[in-house]
């Protein structure tokens, strides 16, 4: 599994470079993530990563766009505002998390 | 030299430079609840990738998007020989499956499957398909067969179109018909 550094750290990533262990992760790494992919972090974007770090250290799976939209209660379009074009990867990305595995 | 040189990071490719002009058009025809959602599945998996996507109303698929239908679309047995019973490996007979009931039972079985998976009922995941930037059109024969005008449509859809239309519209698109 391939080690990459960001933000002066070692991390754990697949081979696409998303983060493979979820204790590697905090808030400074997600914002530098966040960075590397020109999105700049706001409350709003906050508000759907803490959901999905927190629905995944229960639910083991990274949400989805729908449920992001129906559990974390941000809707679809403001998900495409704030993580533009591949909104469910980017966020996944930027938490740290595996991408989504469910279809819907 | 000094010796602080390392590799780049490795960040996810998320195609966001590249302006593929990828666009996807799906041709609904079927009424029938369990034909609802592949292209459903796929107009939204298609807008998460940031694909350009039309979902084209026709027929029985008609049903998906007129309000006095939309919500009771129905799974029937009937016809369906791969129409297993939820234990086991047991197929329904098919000399069972047009009894009375059976289709009420079937749609209600199907629509729980459906609704534990997270996945939506038709008219609200198409209001998600809508909210990612999918497009909704009608289909002008059918809408004239079935004497339905635009006001008889979800509000999102965006016109009923001839078929001559919706080759113009289709113009680059990879096409899937349901």
């Amino acid at each position: 599994m391939p080690v990459t550094t960001i933000n002066g750290r070692g991390i754990h990533v697949d081979d696409e470079g998303f983060l493979t262990v979820y204790d590697e992760w905090d808030e400074d790494l997600g914002k530098a993530l966040a960075a590397q992919i020109g999105i700049d972090m706001t409350d709003a974007h906050w508000k759907v990563i803490r959901f999905l770090r927190e629905d995944f250290a229960t639910q083991f799976e990274t949400a989805t766009t729908r449920r992001v939209e129906t559990v974390g209660g941000v809707p679809t379009k403001e998900q495409f505002k704030l993580f533009p074009k591949k909104p469910q990867k980017k966020m996944a990305y930027v938490a740290g998390l595996p991408k989504p595995r469910g279809c819907v | 030299m000094t010796a602080t040189e390392s590799a780049p990071a490795i960040v996810p490719d998320f195609g966001d430079d590249e302006d593929t002009g990828r666009k996807l058009a799906i041709i609904c025809s079927k009424g029938n609840l369990d034909m609802a959602y592949p292209g459903l599945i796929l107009a939204n998996a298609a807008l998460g990738e940031g694909v350009e996507t039309h979902m084209f109303f026709t027929f029985w698929g008609f049903d998906m998007i007129t309000k006095s239908r939309m919500h009771n679309l129905q799974f029937t047995p009937a016809g369906n020989a791969a129409m297993h019973l939820p234990v086991g490996d047991v197929r329904l007979p098919q000399l069972l499956a047009p009894l009375p009931g059976m289709t009420t039972a079937a749609t209600k079985l199907l629509k729980k499957q459906i609704a534990d998976l997270g996945v939506p009922e038709v008219p609200d995941f198409l209001d998600q398909i809508v909210a990612a930037g999918g497009h909704l059109w009608g289909c002008r024969m059918s809408a004239d067969m079935m004497k339905l005008e635009e006001k008889d449509l979800r509000d999102d859809v965006e016109g009923i179109l001839t078929a001559a239309d919706f080759i113009v519209l289709s113009n680059g698109a990879q096409l899937l018909f349901i």
